[in-house]
């Protein structure tokens, strides 16, 4: 039995280890090929790790690319996203929890309509859309298109968190003096903090790395996010591997600190002792 | 403090009507129990007086106000609930100051009455916790101290204490009934056990399927109870009916019951002769081995430690009776009950009581 139970374990934990193993492998080799020096990446063939680094890739990006305008763009244009829609869909998805009111349905079904549709389908008409209106090439428009296609789906997951709060806490806070709004503002929204920070996670990595729409958007450098960015290192007749991987690592430095600012938020459980349980 | 006066609320749920007129004037300082069984509309009509629920049709005034459109902060009343819904990422002190905070009170002001409040309630040293660390007894303390540290124009009370064990239930009921004696406050409070209806009351308001069957002290529902609703809801065990006709017999009346069986009664009741009758009495009116009575089966003995329930067979029918003797009687046993007229309960065909 026990000795089961520790080849149990044993088990369990080499297949997380392989899933990980798996996982990062691609995240481990962006970092491998940024810091290996050109004349070894093509000499050396097959390696683990570079028999000499260097950090001339970063330097390079950093220095003679438009990498760092890239950069800002992106963070301006997936925190602008993440911080509107999270704003909109607690709004909405509190509405959606709480009250009842004529055409819910009809709206919650035109909310799932949208998520159902291939994105590329909508690329033409958008454009169409947009241009007339100097929205093209333009951070604006990116922020606009991407708020309307995460609010849907940020909705759903809001209204998911408002669900699980007892009606009883906003009208107890009602009954004590507050408005509603009130009452939402100082005793439900706290207690949805992990909602909002999943909710603001989740958007600003979809936002920080869409590329469809920010390629048929964007046309000039001055306005390109960094996914537009990555692909100025692919030209026609070579690509410049070390320097694309180097700028892939630096990008993904904002969405790590992203989560580590919001993963204490992520850990559920604040509402225990509410209601008796 | 002030009176609350309802009248003839209705409320629907779309086409659904859950309330059907009620009428009901509540005194200030008064301490009304609305008792019936789930779903009856108690506390619905709680909700409705709180400002939680939309008023379909009729009026609620609180202290002499109409409050049909008033919002449930600008209603001045205090509310307790069942889930006790204590903010859980306030401490006990930010939970009872809440009220008082959004009313702007002076500091000094919060901190004395939160201190008072504590001391009521026993809640000195818990003050700086998160209701996540309280037990459920505290935790209700804390729903109450929120409630009593304004002074409301009433309190509410929603099944406070049906999250609690019996013996806490008990205990709290107690501190209830003290508090209420210590404020004085007009107070409405919903639940379906009568037995804290009976103890808590001033008066009681006996609902059913909407609408109010009977008010009244609980002393009087119990002894004149209005209708078969009241007569079968209050009391435990509940009373025992029998249905027959009412008779002439011998030199005065009497229920005859379907086998034939006659139950005398001790006058005559305002009805026609060979009009259908329900007769109730209670258990613990029964009276056991006494002289001429009929000889009745024992079915089952449960007893309760304070005393003894006999299931009987009798009148062509089950009969509950409730004894504080011990009973060494076995099932299948014969024993002789009989129905004290002047405790029986004579109901008509609708249900209604008579005489």
């Amino acid at each position: 039995m026990t000795r089961r139970f520790i080849l149990g374990t044993i088990a369990h934990r080499l297949a997380i280890l392989a899933y990980v193993a798996v996982a990062l492998f691609p995240l481990y080799w962006l970092l491998k090929v940024s810091v290996t020096p050109n004349d070894l990446l093509y000499s050396e063939g097959v390696r683990m790790w570079p028999s000499r680094t260097s950090f001339e890739h970063y330097a390079f990006v950093l220095e003679h690319s438009d990498f760092p305008k890239f950069f800002k763009n992106s963070v301006i244009v997936s925190a602008s996203t993440a911080f509107i829609v999270t704003i909109l869909a607690s709004l909405a998805g509190y509405a959606l929890s709480r009250f009842a009111f004529r055409g819910k349905y009809w709206i919650v079904v035109l909310m799932l309509l949208t998520q159902m549709f291939p994105l590329v389908m909508l690329v033409a008409p958008i454009f169409k859309m947009l241009a007339p209106l100097g929205l093209t090439n333009s951070l604006t428009g990116l922020v606009v298109v991407y708020v309307a296609f995460n609010v849907p789906f940020a909705t759903f997951l809001m209204q998911s968190f408002f669900d699980g709060i007892p009606k009883d806490l906003e009208e107890a806070a009602m009954i004590d003096g507050a408005t509603r709004f009130r009452a939402f503002r100082q005793i439900i929204l706290p207690l949805t903090l992990p909602g909002i920070a999943a909710t603001l996670g989740f958007v600003f990595t979809a936002a920080w790395s869409e590329l469809l729409f920010a390629l048929m958007l964007i046309s000039g450098v001055d306005a390109s996010t960094f996914p537009v960015g990555l692909l100025t290192f692919v030209s026609k007749f070579s690509v410049d591997f070390g320097q694309m991987m180097a700028a892939g690592v630096m990008a993904l430095i904002p969405a790590c600190l992203f989560f580590l600012l919001i993963q204490r938020y992520l850990v559920q459980g604040l509402t225990a002792g509410a209601v008796k349980g | 403090m002030a009176s609350i006066d309802i009248a003839a609320i209705h409320k629907s749920y779309g086409s659904i009507p859950v309330l059907h007129g009620v009428d009901l004037t509540i005194r200030d300082g008064e301490f009304v129990v609305l008792v019936g069984p789930s779903g009856c509309g108690k506390s619905t009509l709680l909700r409705m007086i709180a400002g939680l629920e939309e008023i379909s049709a009729g009026e609620i005034h609180i202290g002499g106000v109409c409050v049909n459109d008033l919002q449930p902060k600008d209603r001045d009343i205090a509310m307790v609930f069942q889930s006790y819904a204590l903010y859980p990422h306030m401490s006990v002190a930010d939970n009872m100051s809440y009220s008082l905070r959004l009313r702007r009170a002076a500091k000094e002001v919060i901190a004395g009455k939160i201190a008072t409040a504590a001391t009521t309630l026993g809640l000195e040293n818990l003050l700086q916790r998160r209701p996540r660390a309280l037990s459920g007894g505290q935790r209700q303390r804390v729903a109450m101290g929120r409630a009593i540290v304004r002074a409301p124009k009433a309190f509410l009370f929603d099944e406070p204490l049906s999250n609690l064990d019996a013996r806490l239930r008990e205990q709290m009921r107690g501190e209830i009934k003290r508090l209420h004696l210590r404020l004085g406050a007009t107070s409405i409070y919903v639940t379906h056990d009568q037995i804290e209806a009976m103890t808590l009351a001033d008066r009681i308001v006996a609902m059913n399927a909407g609408l109010v069957q009977q008010v009244g002290s609980p002393l009087d529902l119990y002894a004149r109870p209005a209708n078969l609703f009241v007569a079968g809801f209050i009391g435990s065990p509940a009373m025992n009916m029998f249905e027959g006709t009412y008779r002439a017999h011998g030199a005065g009346f009497a229920v005859i019951t379907k086998d034939g069986a006659a139950i005398p009664l001790g006058r005559a009741y305002p009805c026609e002769d060979g009009t259908s009758v329900t007769v109730g009495i209670r258990p613990e009116h029964v009276a056991i081995s006494s002289a001429g009575g009929v000889a009745a089966p024992v079915d089952l003995v449960e007893p309760t430690g304070f005393g003894t329930i006999l299931h009987l067979r009798a009148f062509g029918t089950d009969l509950k009776a409730f004894t504080l003797e011990r009973q060494t009687v076995r099932v299948g046993e014969n024993l002789p009950v009989a129905l004290p007229p002047e405790r029986l309960h004579l109901f008509d065909a609708q249900g209604i009581r008579l005489g």
